[in-house]
């Protein structure tokens, strides 16, 4: 048994480092390690209720308009307010145009680079990978990056400017759109759509979205191998081996996201797990979340009846840093949904949705590099044409946002969805000021240490089992699996 | 100009701000200013072993670094260590690695406010110890010091922002590679002066609002966002009006105040941030260049003359009064 500790990654938002145990090639054993801590949990403890506004967004550069959506909804949640329905839809175009935006940044910036590298040069597609994916020169990381550029000129719009977007209020968004402004976004949905269809998928938006099955998946690779970046990407996780690769813990937690004005989830909860007989949707039951400290350089909650320290819900969750803890190895925590480990991302929304490919998908190979990467596919041509719409249910003139006094004291919970996964705010307000603030964001769970019964989180468990070649210090089958979970470390390490 | 850009204790908000610059090729767009990139964590090939090479080598001088842009507050925390943020795979904290690395670098870059002042890694009770490269809020200092001089003379360049705004920094570098950025180009806190020598409030939509002191009194409201709403883009550094963000926005445009974010301290505005400070009715922070009485006697005298349509609109989401149409031509 050798021991690999890989830093740092890149290609990831924020800091990672991963320590291997490799026997025969293969990883044995993983720690995952976020080696920054910034301690948001202490920064707005004392902090007047409604300034969480500026502070969430700063959580995170990458999902700021998720962090300022559950930090409005824990808000509005407090005040027991709705924003209006022309609020809702410009918040959700607001966090939808950030998510999508995130699922092409991260295909084409993060993720395929690593196609390019030397390890794989005498694979027959490795000249078509460099000439797409290779970060300085890719044509289509270039054209990528583009069309992420004007798809957040949406936000210029709608929110003012991103990433800190501050126009998401409890009682809707601050920035009414006139009925001029909603014919230019449309042009601007329709030059994204553009792109996917062009240069992701070289098919229709609704053709992609509505692929059933494996068989179909493989029917319309075959028929065009080279055309569009998704089918591409078949190619090179077939003959990779993707599908095996980074298998998670067959749970996967969905809060849901988007809310329409009839009170529906356009995505819906749930949590999703693997059984011998078939797979089944439990309710999401946000009271069974908890977090433990148990391997996190944090103080750990009260011991319990047997002595150990108890993994605390986030309502009483502790966040106070212990740096000298013995047997702790991150900042993270791990968060568990009634005591198991969970995966959350686009893999687990599509799963709770029941979405027939990727569900046969998981069914055969498990929650996997490919289903991931093909679920986030799935996902930006399943909502982008929901965007058209509640871009178009927009009514110029009726109320983008209504009073939402503050309580002095009482408590809010905002769950919403980020590109990554499942992301929750609980809030404790007391005489008007947080008396406690507690984020678990969808990387806490995908990145998450053991816990005091020693379990491995998600990503821990994923990697055993990744080959490592002979000489490879920062093994490529270790990245693949890493950045299939399109990990976000600052949003992990608030 | 090669370049170095490495990430300390912040959102990434910066790097993915950059990456909202208005081009339709953004690698080009440095090539085109000559400017080429050793290493950046989101946006490289290398990863891992190969990184901490490329890193000894700039660190040792075998590798000559031209500019060093850090975004993200230092982390001298726990009890000075600096193990609150460890450079992953390094066992060393990312404070040790950046003293190294400014030792060699021609120009050394703060990427946004964090790196610049300490920024909101450095709110509340500031739990990680957090600082700028060369200031403490408005202190010079920092993790560098006060005398730290970049290889080029220059001090750290504060290119402050929350997240700061993409042009800002490729405009900035884009000169830098150009040697055509003086000590003469900086403001009194080492900002560029293309950017901070202008206000918030300069291009404001709400100005005519402003004119008349017709006020917004809630979010998503038209009018200005001075006299109640937090706002202080009179008295801020920035061309954020001026220079668009994301196509066609600004926080102002976005119906939210100005809340400084290019000001060192502006992370603890001693009030709400939503909410203007006053004393008797009046606004604390009024223009810092005209006097305060004057201000007082124009502001009641504005508001008598404010027209119908200006105040209706001020408290309303969209136009409720349009602009009379003429039956006769302007005169």
């Amino acid at each position: 048994m050798s021991r690999l500790i890989v830093g740092p990654f890149n290609r990831v938002e924020g800091d990672l480092e991963v320590t291997l145990d490799v026997a025969d090639g293969a990883v044995r054993a993983a720690h995952v390690n976020a080696p920054m801590y910034r301690g948001f949990e202490q920064i707005l403890h004392g902090k007047l209720a409604h300034d969480a506004l500026v502070f969430v967004p700063r959580i995170c550069g990458i999902c700021s308009v998720s962090q300022s959506v559950a930090g409005a909804r824990a808000l509005a949640d407090l005040a027991g307010v709705r924003p209006p329905p022309n609020g809702q839809h410009a918040i959700n175009l607001m966090l939808a145009t950030e998510n999508l935006a995130d699922h092409l940044t991260h295909f084409y910036a993060f993720f395929m680079p690593d196609f390019c590298r030397p390890v794989y040069a005498d694979r027959p597609w490795h000249g078509e990978a460099r000439r797409r994916y290779l970060p300085e020169h890719g044509v289509q990381t270039r054209q990528a990056l583009a069309a992420r550029q004007r798809a957040f000129t949406l936000l210029g719009t709608l929110g003012g400017k991103w990433p800190h977007t501050q126009s998401i209020e409890p009682g809707g968004s601050t920035r009414a759109i006139d009925a001029a402004e909603r014919v230019r976004l449309r042009a601007k949905l329709r030059e994204w759509r553009a792109f996917l269809e062009q240069q992701l998928f070289a098919d229709t938006l609704e053709r992609v979205s509505g692929l059933d099955s494996l068989a179909g998946l493989w029917r319309w690779h075959a028929a065009q191998p080279e055309a569009g970046d998704l089918r591409f990407f078949l190619t090179l996780a077939r003959d990779t081996g993707l599908a095996g690769l980074g298998l998670g813990p067959g749970r996967c937690l969905s809060y849901g996201t988007y809310p329409q004005p009839d009170g529906t989830l356009a995505l819906p909860a749930g949590v999703w797990q693997q059984q011998p007989g078939g797979a089944q949707v439990l309710a999401l039951q946000p009271e069974a979340i908890s977090e433990d400290a148990s391997r996190s350089w944090l103080e750990s909650g009260p011991a319990g009846a047997e002595g150990a320290a108890v993994a605390l819900h986030p309502w009483s969750g502790l966040t106070r840093p212990a740096p000298d803890k013995a047997d702790a190895y991150t900042w993270n925590k791990a968060p568990r949904w009634a005591g198991q480990v969970v995966e959350t991302g686009a893999l687990a929304r599509q799963l709770v949705a029941g979405q027939p490919l990727v569900c046969e998908a998981v069914a055969l190979h498990g929650c996997s590099v490919l289903t991931r990467v093909l679920a986030r596919a799935l996902e930006l041509a399943q909502v982008l044409p929901l965007m058209e719409r509640w871009l178009q249910a927009i009514q110029p003139g009726e109320a983008f946002c209504v009073p939402a006094p503050l309580p002095d004291a009482g408590r809010g919970m905002g769950l919403t969805e980020a590109a990554r996964g499942s992301l929750g705010h609980w809030v404790v307000v007391q005489q008007g000021r947080i008396a406690n603030y507690q984020i678990v964001a969808p990387t806490s769970w995908n990145f998450a240490p053991r816990d005091a019964a020693g379990v491995p989180g998600a990503l821990e468990q994923a990697l055993v089992g990744a080959p490592v070649r002979a000489g490879e210090d920062t093994p490529v089958a270790v990245q693949h699996v890493v950045r299939s979970f399109d990990p976000c470390m600052v949003c992990t390490v608030h | 100009m090669n370049l170095l850009w490495l990430q300390a204790g912040g959102c990434g908000g910066c790097s993915m701000s950059l990456l909202c610059a208005d081009t339709p090729d953004w690698h080009g767009q440095l090539r085109a200013a000559d400017i080429e990139l050793l290493w950046h964590p989101s946006l490289s090939l290398a990863s891992g072993a190969e990184v901490l090479e490329l890193l000894q080598r700039c660190a040792d001088g075998r590798q000559p670094l031209d500019a060093l842009c850090i975004e993200g507050a230092l982390l001298r925390g726990p009890h000075g260590t600096g193990r609150f943020h460890v450079l992953a795979g390094t066992g060393v904290p990312m404070i040790d690695w950046v003293r190294r690395l400014a030792a060699r670098a021609r120009h050394v870059l703060a990427v946004g406010s964090c790196a610049a002042w300490g920024g909101v890694t450095a709110a509340g009770e500031n739990p990680t110890d957090a600082c700028g490269l060369q200031y403490e809020d408005e202190r010079p200092g920092g993790l560098l010091g006060a005398e730290f001089r970049s290889a080029s003379g220059l001090p750290v360049i504060n290119i402050a922002g929350c997240p700061t705004h993409p042009n800002w920094v490729l405009d900035t570098l884009a000169a830098l590679a150009a040697d055509s950025l003086a000590a003469a180009d900086l403001d009194a806190l080492a900002r560029p002066r293309f950017y901070a020598d202008q206000l918030v409030h300069h291009g404001c939509t709400r100005n005519e609002y402003y004119e008349f002191k017709a006020s917004a009194v809630k979010p998503s409201d038209l009018g200005c966002l001075m006299e109640h709403m937090g706002c202080k883009g009179t008295q801020v550094h920035a061309d954020c009006n001026i220079r668009l963000w994301n196509g066609e926005g600004s926080c102002t445009r976005g119906g939210y105040a100005c809340i400084a974010c290019t000001e060192p301290g502006f992370q603890e505005p001693g009030h709400a941030f939503a909410q203007t400070p006053k004393v008797a009715g009046i606004p604390i922070g009024l223009p810092t260049d005209m006097p305060k009485a004057w201000f007082i006697a124009l502001a009641a005298l504005s508001k008598s003359a404010t027209p119908k349509r200006v105040r209706d609109n001020a408290e309303a989401d969209h136009l409720l009064q349009k602009p009379a149409l003429r039956r006769t031509r302007l005169k």
